[in-house]
């Protein structure tokens, strides 16, 4: 995580800071000594771990220093510029700048830049580039004017690009920008011209850029507090054609555009840049670090003595000028461990989400960040000219489609989805989330819109959660869709009880008619055979319950107590009570999770003679089960025994005063109640029979124990 | 075939690797990167040696003494060994020869600790009377060079900065760090005795170790783990990791990760971890708990690709890294050593006599008998339950070595470090009486390996110079016939010795160097057999052919034909196929093979969990064949039981197994050493609430 350290302040008395600033901070040959220029006559040596000046150099009165000093990396000595013209070299012993190496020029100087690997370079204010020696072989040499008339220089760096120099610099005229790419070596200059979008009124107030192997990345902070990114090559295709640069935008309204001393912007590292301003809340000058790729605020520190909006990063330390007083915070990002931060997170998460792990292709997102930004820069570009309606300069693919969602056809938003499910991103789970959000969103301002497949679409992706989308199960309720319901409680993993009681509710109401008419999914029914609603047909079969049968029962009192009616068998025959594919909503309801304790109240609410038929089709699958071994129900993911009987008993637990009272319920009851007598009896058999087998077993062990000596015979192949 | 097995004697009886007063726990550990072996000793004194290359093997072990009880063990450089222990002398183990080289009183009463120093040239040991006395190793011994500033109460741990300029000595409720140049004391760091608020009597430091940046790990009886800054005399963490004692520690070579031992019998591994991915910042995690132990873990060794942890309960146990290991085969198994990988028990089979050889005592049991007959599995009432017939202890504080009975039981032999004994029996109905043969000649002062030929006239006894003796046994005396000198320039002492039933050849196999045949009636060097790397655990030789089957630390099992000089046609065809995966991957070594007279083509080997009869005549199993096929039903038809058979039939029906021998055509004798036994015999472990309060 990118953090500021606490700040420490440079010795101030030094310095002579104008309301201006200072005119540079620069690098030394030394890492961590800082050479700083004032707007006066001094240039101070500093070593920020000593909090001290090593040095001070100062103009002769009546002289100024026009342009900061830089140290020349090849040779150790320092370069200052006083009065535009006059260059002065010296080194650490030189105590007198009067009486130091001077060279006088042609032209004036708008900056020297200095990077480690190559010679100090030159560049004057008519837009011309020297490097320091051959200037110092031929000081009067004519300097060429490069850029026109009322043309300003307004931004300069100097990068080194496969080791060889690349001044680049950004010019204004009449509200316009210009970037110029200089290649030092080969003498080759590019010019761009900066095409502003949205923020075309703005005026740009600081500059900072990177490089990677092929693109300068300009990113600027504009007047309305945005920072833009604008991509140059830095090898040009055409040298000679003027060619235009489109920016765009990178992280919106950091800081307000008024600051009073103005704005600073620098970047940090691959994915940080430091804002220095006030942001839009607050009044007070702030130091800011943001990440761009995820465009979030990492951290800020206050600055309420004011700045001079000015801010320099070297090695690991942003430094600026607080007050009166140069300030020093130094800057850390640690690669954090997705461990580290995921144990932190850990409480904050809802149990239920967990189900389905979000899992965010870290990979792809921390990548080659910067390169695949470029990649898609082009795209994006392209895309916004062609929305034009559009007020975002560079729309995601996922605020598009929720555009769509909020005003096209349903036809239209399907096939937008499809394409949208068809690339994955990294931020998928909750891009979903929102658009079903906005599919909700719009079914409720317009009740005519009812986007069905691209719900089912969205509900098969498996990322979906209740809690994502908590309207999405209530309008399916509400219009009783239960093929809606039955997916959404096989994939949900969190769904509330009162949201599985009602759903339970539907599929115990809804007419035959208008389940023959859904599509259900009929994977957990297995063949019921011919079972027929009210068809008494099947002849009665004995079942043989775990291989007891209740009718071989010895308690008189319970026999007597059934009317020995014919039908009475139809209780334990085999008949499938409902429809198969209310049997399979059903299924659905057994096979989702739920707390007894949550679950019972609601269940209480369910009419008793729906709870009847529920319980009838539960003793059904129960005598389904026993048929067999293993006590299992054939098909494919079909409800489980242990699913059946908590139901059975929940249902019970709930409804017991009113089903006891309803008559037809009266010959279920009886039978589960056999049902249990005689499992209970099957039990106490066996449990009598296991202290026999226990004493058979001692019995073998004993045979098997051979004591000390023993003679046995041996069967040797 | 049909045999008739006397098992047992089982428990007490048959007790036989382990001392009188209960089984040997392991003291020290102490491995030797160079050349993968492990050093390992016994409360008793005994020294053992694994080969961790040969499949762990045991390859060299010197007897304990009563008075030797080691505390200490370290290898030097040139993979010389020493201990240290309560009687104060430092002890030099000569490696070849497999004796005691030297031993030498550092008077400093009785040394509690003792560590080589990082370049391997000097020793230092930890003594009673608080002084650390540092040693100089010279090439034939060492010598006292100075002592370090004396302490207040005894050295119980010591450890070297791996660049050689401090150490670190653990004491009792401090630490002391001393520079080495200048012997003084430079940190004094005391250790709390506090426990989870309980306050203890003394904290005693259990271990140190030194690391190279300056980190003084240690453990103590409190049950922490503490981390101490040896620059400032500051403890800079502390991981409280037992309720009992923390006894011993050991860190690997890299410095990345370090394994202690604790006295409820866990091992947890420490790791060297990084805080975040991709920092330098790195911080010791306590990663892996292992409970391989029930006893106390009195000491561990941390070799680069596994823990080696040995304690109280007997039990050697290698732990490998999983980490480390690269091929995911049988070497990544743990491995738990529990029995010695020597045959210690020998019978007379015209008498039915098995001699059983103990730490201070040899024990001489008659077989029992009975008259009933019954089917597969049965076991037969006794008519006559096996006689204890006689109880031999030994004189002086020396263990036993190696001990053996005649085929006709009437002689019975053994030896210690420094003493020969030969007895003469005699049997008159019931009673036995015990004739010690007096003036055994100076030459037969200790022996590794004793045997007697088929016949009983004929006494062999490898001597730990190297040489082999063959003696002519008379009534009530002997005769010196031959000593065969070893091989010019080696002093390699033969471990294993195996004479041909006809008396005419003997197989004589050291440590290293291969196996010599000597022709025993010409007296004189006969061959030998082709040199192979892994040593050997057994040799026998057959009768009638005179084949000598070899079996090595490997699991591979050679058939090598004396009079022909080569291996048999069978051995040719078992190496080109290969053995059975499965067989190759057993982990405790062949310590006995034996023939049946009428059965020429079986052969009877066995391990500590099996045993096998070979049946040449049969095919050999490939990898797809079930190796361990159990006896088919006698249902089966002759075609089904034909198909399924294979050469090796192997029975786990005693386990496990000490000895197994064919005494004639239908008897056979296996001792078995229940491992409940063992634990019963061990002090009670820390007891350990499991449930509530």
């Amino acid at each position: 995580m990118a953090a500021l350290e606490d700040e420490f302040t440079l010795s101030s008395g030094v310095l002579s800071a104008g309301p201006d600033g200072l005119l540079g901070v620069e690098q030394s040959n030394k890492t961590d000594q800082f050479l700083v220029t004032d707007r006066g006559r001094t240039v101070v040596l500093y070593k920020v771990s000593d909090q001290k000046p090593l040095g001070s150099w100062s103009v002769k009165q009546g002289q100024l220093i026009t342009c900061s000093a830089v140290c020349n990396f090849q040779t150790g000595e320092y370069v200052v510029v006083h009065d535009n013209k006059v260059l002065r070299i010296w080194n650490n012993e030189d105590v007198n700048l009067d009486k130091v190496f001077k060279a006088t020029l042609s032209a004036e100087v708008h900056k020297i830049h200095s990077v480690r690997g190559t010679e100090p370079v030159l560049l004057f204010k008519e837009g011309a580039v020297r490097g320091l020696e051959a200037l110092l072989a031929e000081p009067q040499q004519e300097i060429e004017a490069v850029l026109s008339d009322g043309e300003v220089i307004r931004w300069t760096k100097l990068f080194m690009v496969f080791r060889h120099p690349v001044l680049i610099f950004i010019t204004e005229k009449h509200g316009n920008y210009f970037v110029y790419v200089h290649m030092v070596n080969s003498h080759t200059l590019s010019k761009y011209t900066l095409l502003r979008g949205q923020e075309e009124k703005s005026v740009i107030q600081s500059f900072t850029a990177s490089v990677d192997r092929k693109f300068i990345s300009v990113m600027s902070l504009s007047s309305d507090g945005c920072v833009y990114e604008t991509l140059i090559p830095v090898y040009p295709t055409d040298p000679e054609e003027n060619q235009r640069v489109v920016s765009s935008l990178l992280l919106r309204a950091v800081v307000s555009g008024s600051a009073p001393s103005g704005v600073a912007l620098t970047v940090l590292d691959r994915d940080h840049v430091a804002v220095l301003g006030s942001p839009l809340s607050a009044s007070k000058e702030c130091l800011s670090v943001w990440n761009i790729k995820f465009q979030t605020l990492q951290t800020s520190k206050e600055l309420p003595q004011g700045t001079s909006g000015q801010l320099w990063y070297y090695g690991e330390n942003l430094l600026m000028l607080h007050g009166q007083s140069l300030t020093v915070i130094p800057y850390k990002c640690e690669v954090s461990s997705l461990a580290g931060a995921l144990g932190k997170l850990k409480h904050s998460h809802d149990p239920g989400i967990q189900v389905m792990p979000p899992f965010v292709n870290w990979e792809a997102s921390q990548g080659d960040g910067l390169g695949s930004q470029h990649a898609e820069q082009p795209r994006r570009i392209l895309r916004r000219r062609k929305i034009e309606v559009s007020s975002q300069p560079a729309v995601p693919p996922s605020k598009q489609l929720l555009t769509t969602i909020m005003k096209d056809s349903e036809k239209h938003i399907e096939m937008e989805l499809r394409k949208f499910l068809a690339v994955k991103t990294p931020d998928f789970h909750a891009i979903v989330g929102d658009l079903v959000t906005g599919l909700l969103g719009r079914c409720q301002v317009e009740p005519s819109f009812c986007p069905r497949n691209c719900l089912v679409q969205l509900i098969q992706t498996h990322v979906l959660s209740y809690s994502l989308c908590p309207g999405l199960m209530e309008m399916a309720v509400k219009k009783t869709d239960v093929q809606l319901l039955q997916l959404c409680l096989q994939r949900f993993p969190d769904i509330p009880e009162s949201v599985t009681c009602a759903c339970l509710k539907i599929f115990l109401s809804i007419g035959d008619d208008s389940l023959h008419q859904a599509e259900i999914d009929m994977e957990s029914v297995f063949d019921y055979g011919d079972s027929v609603q009210g068809d008494n047909v099947a002849a009665p079969v004995d079942v043989l319950q775990n291989g007891f049968s209740p009718e071989g029962d010895t308690c008189l009192s319970c026999c007597q107590e059934v009317p020995a009616k014919p039908q009475d068998a139809a209780a334990a025959t085999p008949t499938c009570p409902v429809t198969p594919q209310r049997a399979a909503l059903l299924n659905a309801i057994l096979h989702s999770g739920y707390s007894e304790a949550f679950l019972l109240p609601h269940l209480k609410d369910i009419p008793a003679q729906h709870i009847t038929l529920f319980l009838k089709y539960l003793y059904f699958l129960y005598l389904k089960c026993s048929e067999n071994a293993t006590m299992t129900l054939p098909g494919i993911h079909p409800p489980t025994l242990n699913q059946i009987l908590d139901w059975i008993c929940l249902l019970l637990d709930a409804n017991f005063t009113v089903v006891v009272m309803i008559p037809e319920a009266k010959r279920l009851l009886i039978s589960l109640y056999k049902f249990v007598k005689s499992q209970i009896s099957v039990y106490s058999e066996l449990n009598k029979i296991e202290v026999s087998f226990r004493e058979l077993q001692k019995l073998n062990q004993e045979k098997n124990n051979r004591g000390l000596y023993s003679i046995e015979v041996l069967e040797l192949f | 075939m049909r045999a008739r097995a006397h098992v047992g004697p089982g428990r007490r009886e048959a007790r036989a690797w382990s001392g009188e007063r209960g089984a040997a726990g392991i003291r020290c550990v102490a491995y030797n990167n160079q050349s993968n072996r492990l050093a390992v000793s016994r409360t008793d004194g005994t020294v053992e040696i694994y080969n961790l290359s040969a499949n762990y093997f045991q390859e060299k072990f010197f007897p304990g003494h009563e008075s030797r009880a080691t505390e200490a063990l370290c290898w030097t450089e040139g993979q010389r060994l020493f201990s240290a222990g309560l009687n104060g002398e430092i002890v030099e183990y000569d490696l070849q020869a497999l004796n005691v080289k030297y031993a030498m009183d550092a008077f400093g009463g009785p040394i509690w600790s003792m560590t080589a120093s990082p370049s391997g040239s000097q020793l230092l040991v930890g003594c009673e009377d608080g002084s650390v006395k540092l040693f100089q190793i010279t090439p034939d011994k060492i010598q006292f060079e100075r002592n370090f500033d004396r302490q207040k109460s005894r050295i119980l741990s010591l450890s070297w900065h791996p660049s050689g300029t401090h150490i670190a000595a653990g004491s009792i409720d401090y630490i002391s760090v001393f520079d080495v140049k200048s012997g003084s004391a430079i940190h004094k760091m005391i250790v709390d005795r506090q426990y989870m608020g309980v306050s203890k009597r003394k904290c005693i430091v259990w271990g140190v170790a030194f690391l190279s940046d300056g980190t003084v790990i240690s453990v103590d009886s409190a049950g922490k783990v503490q981390f101490w800054d040896s620059a400032t005399g500051t403890l800079v963490k502390s991981h409280p990791i037992a309720n009992a004692d923390v006894l011993s520690i050991a860190v690997a070579d890299q410095e990345d990760s370090f394994v202690v031992g604790t006295a409820e019998g866990t091992v947890f591994h420490f790791q060297l971890v990084s805080v975040t991915s991709n920092s330098s910042e790195k911080q010791w995690v306590r990663t892996k708990p292992f409970q391989h132990h029930t006893h106390d873990v009195r000491t561990v060794a941390h070799s680069p690709t596994a823990l080696i942890s040995g304690g109280t309960d007997t039990h050697l146990v290698i732990r490998p890294l999983m980490e480390k290991v690269e091929v995911k085969n049988y070497d990544a198994a743990l491995r738990k050593i529990t029995f010695p990988h020597r045959c210690l028990i020998s019978c007379s089979k015209k008498r039915q006599l098995l001699l059983f050889q103990f730490a201070h005592h040899l024990e001489l049991w008659r077989l029992g008998s009975t008259v009933a007959t019954g089917k597969n599995g049965d076991i037969l009432p006794l008519s006559k339950n096996a006689d204890h017939l006689l109880h031999l202890k030994t004189k002086g504080p020396e263990n036993i070595i190696c001990s053996c009975i005649s085929s006709c039981g009437s002689w019975i032999a053994y030896s210690t470090a420094s003493r020969f004994f030969l007895y003469r029996l005699n049997y008159e109905h019931d009673n036995i009486s015990l004739k010690r043969v007096s003036k055994m000649p100076a030459f037969l002062r200790s022996a590794l390996q004793i045997l007697f030929s088929e016949d009983s006239k004929k006494l062999f006894v490898a001597s730990n110079q190297g040489s082999l003796h063959v003696i002519q046994l008379l009534e009530g005396s002997f005769k010196h016939l031959h000593a065969f000198q070893p091989q010019s320039g080696t002093v390699e002492a033969m471990c294993l010795l195996a004479v041909s039933p006809d008396g005419n050849w003997l197989a004589a196999s050291g440590t290293s160097a291969g196996v010599h045949v000597y022709n025993v009636k010409q007296l004189k060097l006969h061959c030998t057999v082709p040199a192979y790397n892994f040593p050997v655990t057994a040799l026998a030789i057959a009768p009638n052919t005179n084949n000598l089957v070899i079996a090595h630390s490997d699991q591979q099992v050679f058939e090598y034909s004396i009079p022909d000089k080569q291996y048999t046609e069978w051995s040719r065809a078992v190496q080109k196929q290969g053995f059975h995966h499965l067989w190759l991957q057993r982990d405790t070594p062949i310590t006995h093979i034996g023939f049946h007279s009428k059965r020429p083509m079986h052969i009877l080997l066995h391990d500590a969990y099996m045993f096998c009869i070979i049946d040449k005549s049969l095919p050999l199993p490939n990898d797809k064949t079930l190796l361990y096929n159990p006896l088919p039903p006698t249902s089966e038809s002759d075609v089904v039981r034909r198909r399924t058979a294979h050469a090796f039939k192997i029975s786990k029906i005693y386990k496990p197994l000490l000895f197994m021998e064919l005494l004639d055509e239908g008897t056979l004798v296996a001792v078995e050493r229940p491992l409940d036994d063992i634990i019963a015999q061990l002090p009670p472990p820390i007891k350990k609430k499991k449930f509530g309060t």
